[in-house]
């Protein structure tokens, strides 16, 4: 009964359409089931929106999601994956007072071994820029918070499958059908 | 303006495109889809509309109800019945969330429905303007699908796309919500029926290996049993079932919204699974061999605590919905699809057998049953009036043919335990949702979708005053449908709760009630009360050869409760006969 909590990642196809939003935040909410990150975009497909889901629930929740949020009209296609299933990355963005770069020598050192990418510099601040994994993305923050951070913000998880989607093919065929 | 009034109108889907007004085309494509009857109430947003039905109502026929929560209903009595996509209608704002409990009732019960709101101007949403609600934000979590329309030129497909989706599949209902601007904006009008959505599947496919796999579970079953419900009925293959049930020999019951699809004197019939179901097949889930679950969802009212549900059977799941599967209870083979054709081909792999050992268990559990609780409920020697006695006068009055439209509580019980059905679509109640206040205006809708037969709403005294005003609908539109109020005086459900698990704390739950027949003669509704055994049968006799509506209250017995019962959270086999 105590099945063991994993990361899943959730991805979902659908039509552009939007209510859909709601409707799939919906099935989580009524669940319980607290969302980690959620990211919507196009898709490969003209037309065809993708929500990447991240939750931490067990793989039975998991089917049970996916079937649930199959079930909406307009949604073509869901599945769920291990993080082993996917590659997949977070981005982040720093806003740091620009005096800190020439006072704090440290924090260029923090940039460079970390493959930051500096965005934009002016005389009041600059930005900077990291894709990455959470963990990687939270070592940087620690390291940063040393100096002060006027703003941060992080993405949620973009993720594509080692497998593949066939989504084409899917809707191919329910074209042939008609 | 003008030219609309010289355009032909016709039944039949359009070819050619016409210039006419948003309005006018929402009742066009209602006509395209066959809709004769809607339930609506008017109010600003949605008064382009009326004005329209107004021109055609020699073509649709709109029926004013009291109360937009009566026009949801009656929309469902009406699916319900007939198997059609019942219509309801109303305005933005207050008309539009009356419609969401008939609209939540829907949506649990798979009653294909299509709601259609007016709503505030489109330059105006987002304004709180006046009577703005957001009602697609409302009936998303209970509507199958939802839409808003802002431009008149989307309506026609619209509409299409929400007759297809309400209907095909698993049914439910949807609603519409068209702006007041694209009510008046004129554009070329053309009709096309939708007939598939690229990223709906309706119907999965029927993987005949699954079936092959049922069939050689149920050919080497000792002990099979059936529980069937409504997708049966939904899917139209009450012939399919009863020839599985025959061939294969199997004893077969039925969940609430199953009820009627086989009718209740077929020997092979054990009754009602459930909470208040019959002895004998819940107390047999937890010993059959193999449990064939067929167009049924595995409520928590049906199985009782899961942990300990048919652990010992192996499981067969036929649904049309793959969110069904293992959503509730472990499957061991899942047959997808269409009920009919599903069944159709099992019925092909199925050996003839016959289990009359195992049919006998069931017997000798209603044997039990029956001396128990039935005999006190339908042959009682005590003084007071029965709930089941009066459902018994009902049966045979009616000859079962009468399709029994109830509400919810005791009394709701009682009639789907007891009451006879030859015909299926003849057991119309709130199942999953259990809404006091259904059965007054889902009556109307019925007997309104079905005029050739006796409907026959069983209604207690709570419920009844839930949406008491439909009278008045009753009364407009000479709907002659027949009310019993089975009057306890009493909140009887929750009583009897009281009684057995709160040491008869009676908080709220009596009911001063008001001269009911007195009220229905308001209406000029025949109204008669009972109150002593020997004026029942005369009594009823009337009402069902009363040509018009007829309102019968029996007064019953205060503090009777309804058994069997599996109190919450207990096994199935432990069900309770006091
Ligand atoms: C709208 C709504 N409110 C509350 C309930 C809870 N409830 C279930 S049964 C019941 C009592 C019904 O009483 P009555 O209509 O008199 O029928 P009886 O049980 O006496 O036959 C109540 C309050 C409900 N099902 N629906």
């Amino acid at each position: 009964m105590n099945e063991e909590l994993k990361t899943f990642t959730i991805s979902v196809y659908t039509e552009n359409n939007i209510g859909l939003l709601n409707r799939i935040s919906a099935i989580f909410q009524r669940r319980h089931i607290n969302i980690e990150s959620l990211t919507t975009s196009q898709s490969e497909i003209e037309n065809v929106n993708r929500f990447v889901i991240v939750v931490n629930i067990s793989e039975t929740q998991a089917k049970k999601i996916v079937g649930q949020i199959e079930k909406q009209v307009e949604v073509i296609k869901a599945y769920y994956h291990t993080d082993n299933e996917t590659i997949f990355t977070e981005s982040c963005m720093f806003k740091i007072k620009s005096e800190l770069l020439f006072e704090e020598p440290q924090i260029q050192n923090i940039i460079k071994e970390s493959n930051t990418r500096i965005v934009t510099v002016n005389k009041a601040f600059f930005v900077l820029e990291k894709t990455g994994r959470r963990h990687e993305i939270e070592a940087l923050r620690r390291d940063l918070n040393a100096f002060g951070i006027m703003q941060f913000v992080r993405s949620g998880r973009i993720a594509v499958t080692k497998d593949e989607m066939r989504i084409t093919e899917l809707l191919k065929a329910e074209k042939n059908k008609q | 303006m003008k030219e609309t009034q010289t355009i032909e109108k016709t039944k039949t889907e359009t070819t050619k495109t016409e210039r006419i007004t948003g309005c006018e085309a929402i009742i066009r494509c209602l006509i395209a889809e066959g809709v004769d009857i809607l339930y609506g109430y008017p109010g600003g947003a949605i008064m382009p509309v009326y004005d329209e039905l107004f021109k055609y109502q020699d073509q649709i026929h709109h029926v004013l109800t009291r109360h937009e929560q009566g026009a949801a209903h009656a929309a469902q009595g009406y699916a319900r019945i007939s198997g059609k996509v019942g219509v309801a209608m109303a305005t933005s704002g207050p008309g539009a969330t009356n419609l969401i409990t008939g609209i939540a009732d829907a949506q649990i019960d798979s009653t294909p429905m299509v709601c259609i709101t007016g709503q505030v101007f489109s330059h105006l949403l987002g304004s709180d303007a006046f009577q703005e609600t957001d009602i697609v934000g409302i009936s998303t979590p209970v509507t199958k699908w939802n839409h808003q329309i802002t431009k008149a030129e989307d309506i026609p497909e619209v509409i299409a796309k929400a007759f297809y989706i309400a209907k095909s599949g698993r049914p439910g209902p949807v609603l519409i919500d068209i702006t007041k601007d694209a009510q008046l904006q004129e554009f070329d009008f053309k009709y096309e029926k939708c007939s598939s959505v690229r990223s709906y599947k309706p119907v999965p496919k029927t993987n005949i290996e699954s079936v092959r796999a049922a069939a050689h579970l149920i050919n080497n079953a000792k002990k099979p049993l059936i529980v069937w419900g409504q997708g049966v009925i939904l899917g139209e293959a009450e012939n399919e079932l009863k020839a599985v049930i025959e061939k294969a020999g199997i004893p077969s019951a039925w969940t609430i919204l199953g009820a009627s699809a086989i009718p209740t004197s077929h020997p092979l019939n054990v009754g009602m699974v459930g909470m208040h179901g019959n002895y004998a097949p819940n107390k047999l889930t937890n010993e059959c061999d193999v449990l064939i679950a067929i167009g049924m969802r595995f409520d928590d009212r049906v199985t009782g605590n899961l942990a300990t549900y048919a652990k010992q059977a192996k499981i067969i799941h036929f649904d049309i919905d793959p969110a069904e599967i293992d959503k509730n209870v472990k499957t061991d083979v899942a047959v997808l699809g269409n009920s009919k054709e599903s069944l159709a081909l099992l019925l092909n792999e199925l050996n003839e057998n016959k289990h009359e050992a195992w049919h006998q268990e069931f017997k000798d559990l209603y044997k039990i049953e029956f001396d128990k609780v039935i005999k006190a409920d339908l042959l009682p020697e005590k003084e007071g009036l029965t709930m089941g006695e009066v459902l018994k006068e009902i049966n045979t009055q009616s000859k079962g043919d009468a399709a029994i439209v109830s509400d919810v509580g005791q009394h709701q019980m009682i009639a789907c335990r007891y009451a006879e059905f030859n015909k299926t679509k003849s057991n119309i109640t709130s199942g999953g949702l259990g809404t006091m206040g259904f059965a007054l205006p889902a009556a109307i809708g019925a007997k309104m979708a079905a005029p050739e037969r006796e409907v026959v709403a069983i209604i207690g005294d709570g419920g009844y005053q839930m949406n008491i005003q439909e009278l008045g609908t009753i009364f407009q539109q000479k709907v002659p449908v027949k009310i019993v109020v089975l009057n306890n005086e009493f909140l009887g459900m929750v009583r009897q709760w009281q009684q057995l698990f709160f040491d008869k704390r009676y908080a709220s739950t009596e009911m001063t009630n008001p001269d009911f027949v007195t009220i229905a003669k308001g209406y000029h509704i025949e109204a008669k009360r009972v109150t002593k055994r020997e004026e029942l049968a005369s009594a009823v006799e009337e009402m069902i050869a009363s040509k018009s509506s007829y309102f019968l209250e029996v007064c019953v017995e205060k503090e009777d409760n309804v058994f069997p019962m599996i109190p919450t959270g207990a096994s199935v086999s432990d069900v309770r006969l006091s």
